[in-house]
């Protein structure tokens, strides 16, 4: 009561204040231009452990490397070097 | 007009070394009767699948890239389509990002013992592009 009747807000734990890190597109920080779809490890880096691609709020990349790193992806799933579906990747 | 093209190609695992290098060879032929040149080739070996394809849960890979005329696309993969051999294939053109990552690879690739490379396809794969991630 008397921290409303002072006007001022008090907190049981102190607000934290977390520095989060900036998240950066590795494509554009490394000057790569092109997506390989033949190296399956470094694509395996996108995907969660059921092989899906992990979104862009994750990873970081950029939208145009982004589309690139999806089409990578679904290039080495065809020609079977990356599973559609799985459990447990990685 | 002549583009740069990459195609690799999944042959069934139950062809043996003879019959591979028959059909590898069908499609470089192929490739330079239709007024192709090869600029690479690259042989990956047996590899496992990610998952089964015709009951199959491994395959022969094998990497070409060629300079061709773009109609000959049509040609190749008629050819693949009807070949029994190749279980699965893919054809993916190159611009000039990926010509230049291409010859990039190729370097990295000629500066390793070229026996090596042929004997334990798999572990080059893995090594071609580790530094270009950091």
């Amino acid at each position: 009561m008397a921290a409303v009747e002072n006007n001022e807000i008090r907190y049981l734990n102190p607000p934290t204040v977390d520095v989060r890190k900036k998240k950066y597109c590795r494509f554009k920080k490394a000057g790569i231009k092109y997506v390989d779809y033949k190296d399956p490890e470094f694509l395996k880096k996108f995907l969660n452990e059921q092989g899906k691609i992990l979104p862009r709020r994750i990873t970081g990349t950029s939208l145009k490397f982004q589309r690139k790193v999806a089409q990578a992806i679904k290039r080495a799933r065809s020609l079977a070097l990356l599973p559609y579906v799985t459990d447990l990747l990685k | 007009m002549i583009k740069q093209y990459e195609t690799v190609f999944i042959a069934t695992p139950v062809l043996s070394d003879t019959q591979m290098k028959e059909a590898v060879a069908k499609y470089t032929d192929l490739i330079k009767a239709n007024g192709g040149e090869i600029v690479y080739e690259e042989d990956w070996g047996l590899k496992q699948l990610a998952y089964p394809i015709q009951h199959k849960t491994s395959g022969f890979y094998y990497l070409i890239q060629f300079k061709a005329d773009p109609q000959f696309v049509n040609v190749l993969e008629t050819q693949y389509h009807r070949d029994e051999r190749i279980i699965r294939f893919l054809t993916v053109a190159l611009d000039k990002n990926s010509i230049a990552y291409a010859e990039h690879r190729r370097q990295k690739g000629a500066s390793k013992p070229a026996a090596a490379a042929e004997q334990a396809p798999v572990e080059p794969e893995a090594e071609t592009e580790t530094n270009e991630e950091e």
